[in-house]
């Protein structure tokens, strides 16, 4: 079968569904695969390098549509790309199911199976085609990267001999995949970063990347978001007069705001507001990069950047992973590679479209002429509901003192314990048994006694040439039998002689592979 | 010469022992500290060779030098993956050496006693020292003697049969005739009847049949014990060695026999609470041997392996900064540390940080992996215990676990249910990435099963560990 990628031809698409290298993988699961001459150009990839690749090179997109079993691309298919499905054809693209239903109707009608990249759900098995955060994260990524191009400072603070500069401080709002990226850019070139969202249970993966977690006095149990596949929900109101008045208390301090909250299937909820944008200095930056559904910024303008009457730099684009197209290309490639590689179990370049697997099943909208959009419930769940945490109470000074107090005391109470019984042991003992004995008996245990001691100081790693030593000199039993060899009795010469010799074996063989082992720990 | 040079030499050896298990703190130390115990050692003998008692010395030193080439001969040829049995093997002659000394003494005793006091004048050597005994240290020789022999021949079979498994020759598995540990007590109760007849002069018939019981006692309890608590039982037959050597000691009179007897026999105990504390097993458990079932449902794993071929891994090591390898008993087996090894330079020369982390009881000797990774020539100071490197896991960027399981189960901490809940565990899962080397898809010894593999950050590099590590040594770059 074939794959074929047409040119994007949304205005100001610059992505690619196929790369040079993503053709390599895909021909390794038998593929051939074709592309829509100067598909790449604007990604960076030539068609002499696809050429190399061993991908055929199609003059139009009418000729593509045609020879290709499968079509991957990047945008919402426009209504003549549309036309050009037909029956059995698979079509793997964002297709954006929830505000497009035409588009659904008109591939139904055709008969083909659109697989929309934005509906893969998310369970760990998935990941690798889940393009909605590998898109976000290069969102996140270009964000900053945009705001420091509009940011008139530094992010990272320095001592020069020019003076000194204050390190930037950036808000991330929202910190899903996007905004876990642009906290990571942020930190990374040195600005002090702070983070807010309403999923309690981030904070962790927040505070991992290097930025503080923000978190509101508010008493309410807050949701948890494990329960919407991962995805934050809708506030109460009391939660939101929380978070907005922490807001307006950061609002003046922060010269960068990037805000990354979204929910699924919902207007932006408006987290910045006009007052918020009037109270930050001259020459802040906000960029919103929920600009598409709204903005979480009522003042923002999609696709465009606008500057306040204060100063404040408002960036509302939506086209971020475009701007990289030649990243943005390669993570979406392999994204659609690994979907690939799930649709042919065989590696026989033959499509299995296997309506039972979860991920098949949640990316598909339409097959064989039906509508399957919305999806069941997949059969995993996403994720894990997350246990509630025991909190390790911090125990104060006072605490601690009397813990040590009582530990020490148990200590002290053991150790005279064994002793006092080891005492009277020996004393019981030495009631009872002969001088001769008595004294053969303490030096037993002054050795047990320091042998406990210097063996606890051997190292671990040095376990093994312990046992081999210890072995060496356990034969010190030799010396019995050199004392009884000398009998009279013949089995007793006997006896005593196997036992030297065996005791001999053990007395070189033990030292010798020591001293062997010990040769060989050589220092770096 | 008379007894106080002998006791003067025997002084000096003692010391000089304890030096040599001292100087083990410390790699550097070590070298120096084996030499302190083989002058010991030869001191002891010289010294008894040419003290009072001893006869026929010219055939006691070709007997030693005889014993000597064999030792010489497998210390050399012996395979480091092979010191598990070489060491099961050594105890066990220390094992038999201590039941024929015992049965000696006892032979000894008979024949002296039953002398008239003008012969036993003309006694020396050790029959001399039994002719001085009066009836009270008759008595207290005959329990010694008694003790050396039951606890000698508990170590020969044990020592043998954890020969057997460790070598691959006895089947590895737990096995236990029918009645189990009631056979054992069993065993040893009638060994203390017998015990109680010969301090009652029944005779030496009865020291024959308590032998026997204890042979089978060894043979019983090791055969119980399964291949992963290896290292378990090989410091406890360490341990027993080396009591039967002091017990001997007492009958014999000798105070070098019990310092060293008491020293080996500290060292096998406290290794042995060292493996157990590993493992978090009572060490009762262990001698009963195998796991007790889980005390309620263990937590069902989510999630599915997933696989990665070598260009992935190696992929993701030339990326890396910082890399910590988890050795295991696999890595033994498949003969894999020599290319783990030269993984490991080439790493190293690119300037990444690559560490070991070894688990107590990786492998099937305490510090097992230690003396493989010395012998493939990784220096021992990236060679780190678990208590050292654990903290470090999660600034690691990958983590090769080769051959190991149950050390690094998650589920030990995650899972209260889990058999090895509680069990001190390997951190790797907290690293960026964690790449599982591995045969097959299946559970570790214990059957558990390992909820590293499903992680979302771990990946499964099937195959022989050898292969897959060789396979990769090119693709380092």
């Amino acid at each position: 079968m074939k794959i074929g990628t047409p040119k994007e031809v949304m205005e100001g698409e610059n992505r690619v569904a196929m790369t040079p290298d993503s053709a390599l993988q895909l021909q390794k699961l038998g593929y051939d695969c074709a592309i829509e001459t100067g598909a790449g150009e604007r990604a960076g990839f030539s068609d002499a390098a696809y050429e190399q690749a061993g991908v055929e090179i199609v003059k139009t997109a009418a000729a593509l549509w045609k020879v290709a079993d499968v079509v991957a691309k990047v945008r919402v298919p426009t209504e003549p790309e549309l036309k050009r499905l037909r029956e059995g054809q698979t079509l793997i693209t964002f297709f954006n199911p929830a505000g497009n239903a035409e588009g659904l109707e008109t591939a139904a009608k055709k008969g083909a199976t659109v697989i929309a990249m934005e509906m893969v759900p998310r369970i760990s098995r998935a990941q690798k085609m889940d393009a909605l955060s590998s898109m976000a994260n290069i969102a996140g990524y270009r964000a900053v990267i945009e705001a420091g191009n509009n940011f008139g400072r530094f992010f990272t603070g320095q001592i020069t001999a020019a003076g000194k500069v204050p390190p930037a401080k950036v808000l991330v709002v929202g910190a899903g995949v996007a905004g876990l990226a642009a906290i990571g850019t942020a930190t990374s070139l040195g600005a002090i970063t702070y983070a807010f969202d309403v999923r309690p249970e981030v904070a962790e993966q927040v505070e991992s990347m290097g930025a503080q977690f923000v978190y509101l006095d508010f008493e309410e149990e807050q949701k948890d978001g494990a329960a919407t596949g991962g995805y934050a929900s809708v506030s109460s109101p009391e939660f939101r007069e929380a978070q907005l008045a922490k807001f307006r208390e950061l609002a003046p301090e922060m010269d960068i705001v990037i805000t990354t909250a979204l929910i699924p299937n919902r207007e932006a909820p408006e987290l910045w507001t006009e007052d918020m944008v009037k109270a930050m200095k001259r020459g802040s930056v906000i960029v919103d990069l929920a600009a598409e559904k709204g903005g979480n910024c009522k003042l923002t303008v999609m696709d465009e950047k606008i500057v306040t009457e204060n100063g404040v730099t408002i960036i509302g684009y939506t086209d971020f992973p475009s701007r990289m197209a030649a990243q943005a290309s390669t993570l979406y490639a392999t994204n659609i590679r690994h979907m690939m590689t799930d649709l042919t179990p065989g590696k026989d370049g033959v499509v299995v479209h296997n309506m039972e697997d979860d991920v098949i099943r949640g990316a598909t909208v339409t097959h064989k002429g039906e509508i399957t959009w919305p999806p069941p419930p997949p059969k995993v769940a996403a994720i894990a509901a997350a246990k509630p945490k025991e909190k390790a109470r911090e125990l104060t000074p006072e605490e601690k003192r009397a813990a040590e107090m009582a530990a020490f005391k148990e200590q002290t109470k053991r150790q005279v314990t064994l002793l006092a019984v080891g005492a009277a042991l020996l004393l019981a003992v030495g009631l009872v048994a002969p001088a001769s004995f008595m004294q053969h008996f303490i030096v037993f245990v002054l050795a047990v006694f320091v042998g406990f001691q210097v063996i606890w100081g051997v190292s671990h790693s040095l376990h093994t040439p312990l046992m081999a030593v210890t072995n060496a000199i356990s034969s010190i039993i030799i010396l019995g039998a050199l004392m009884q060899i000398g009998s009279g009795s013949f089995l007793v010469i006997l006896l005593a002689a196997l036992s030297v010799f065996m005791a001999g074996i053990n007395i070189f063989g033990g030292f010798l592979v020591t001293r062997r082992m010990l040769a060989m720990f050589q220092k770096s | 010469m008379d007894y106080g040079f002998t006791t003067a030499a025997y002084v000096v050896a003692a010391i000089l022992f304890i030096l040599s298990l001292g100087g083990l703190s410390g790699q550097e130390s070590a070298k120096r500290a084996v030499w302190y115990g083989m002058a010991g050692m030869a001191l002891a003998v010289i010294a008894t060779l040419i003290g009072p008692g001893a006869g026929l010395w010219l055939l006691s030193l070709v007997l030693i030098a005889g014993g000597g080439v064999i030792g010489w001969i497998v210390a050399t040829r012996v395979q480091m993956t092979e010191m598990p049995q070489l060491v099961a093997a050594m105890h066990s002659l220390v094992g038999l050496a201590a039941v024929f000394v015992g049965f000696n003494a006892d032979l000894e005793l008979t024949r002296v006693l039953a002398m008239d006091d003008a012969a036993r004048k003309g006694l020396e050597g050790f029959a001399a020292v039994l002719a001085k005994k009066t009836s009270v240290e008759v008595a207290i020789l005959r329990v010694e003697v008694f003790l050396g022999v039951f606890i000698g021949a508990v170590t020969f079979t044990g020592s043998v049969i954890a020969f057997g498994k460790l070598a691959g020759k006895v089947d590895t598995a737990a096995k236990k005739l029918p009645g189990g540990h009631m056979l054992n007590a069993g065993a040893a109760l009638l060994s203390v009847v017998l015990g109680v007849m010969y301090f009652n002069d029944a005779g030496i018939w009865t020291l024959v049949a308590m032998t026997l019981l204890a042979f089978f006692i060894g043979y019983h309890l090791i055969m119980g014990i399964g291949g992963a608590d290896m290292p378990v039982v090989v410091s406890m037959l360490n341990s027993y060695s080396g009591w039967a050597a002091a017990a001997i000691g007492f009958s014999l009179g000798n105070d070098l026999l019990i310092v060293v007897g008491a020293l080996v026999g500290s060292s096998g105990a406290i290794l042995s609470y060292i493996m157990c504390k590993a493992m978090n097993r009572s060490f009762i458990s262990v001698i009963l041997g195998g796991f007790g079932g889980p005390a309620g449902a263990q937590m069902a794993v989510e999630g599915e392996q997933v696989a990665i071929d070598v260009d992935g891994v190696a992929a993701a090591l030339n990326e890396a900064d910082s890399i910590i390898i988890i050795p295991g008993y696999g890595m033994a087996v498949a003969q894999a540390q020599g290319a783990v090894s030269e993984l490991t330079q080439k790493l190293r020369a690119k300037g990444k940080n690559v560490r070991f982390a070894i688990h107590p009881v990786a492998g099937r000797l305490p510090g097992h992996m230690n003396v493989l990774l010395a012998e493939a020539k990784v220096p021992y100071d990236i060679v780190l215990e678990m208590d050292e490197i654990n903290a470090d896991f999660p600034d690691t960027d990958v983590a090769i676990v080769i051959g190991s399981n149950d050390i690094v189960n998650p589920a030990a901490q995650d899972d209260p249910n889990s058999p090895i809940a509680g069990m001190p565990v390997l951190e790797c899962w907290k690293a960026k990435q964690v790449i599982v080397s591995k045969r097959g898809q299946g559970t570790g010894y214990s059957g558990i099963e390992n909820p590293l593999f499903y992680k979302e950050n771990t990946r499964m590099f099937y195959g022989d560990a050898k292969a897959s590590v060789s396979s990769l040594l090119p693709k380092i770059e």
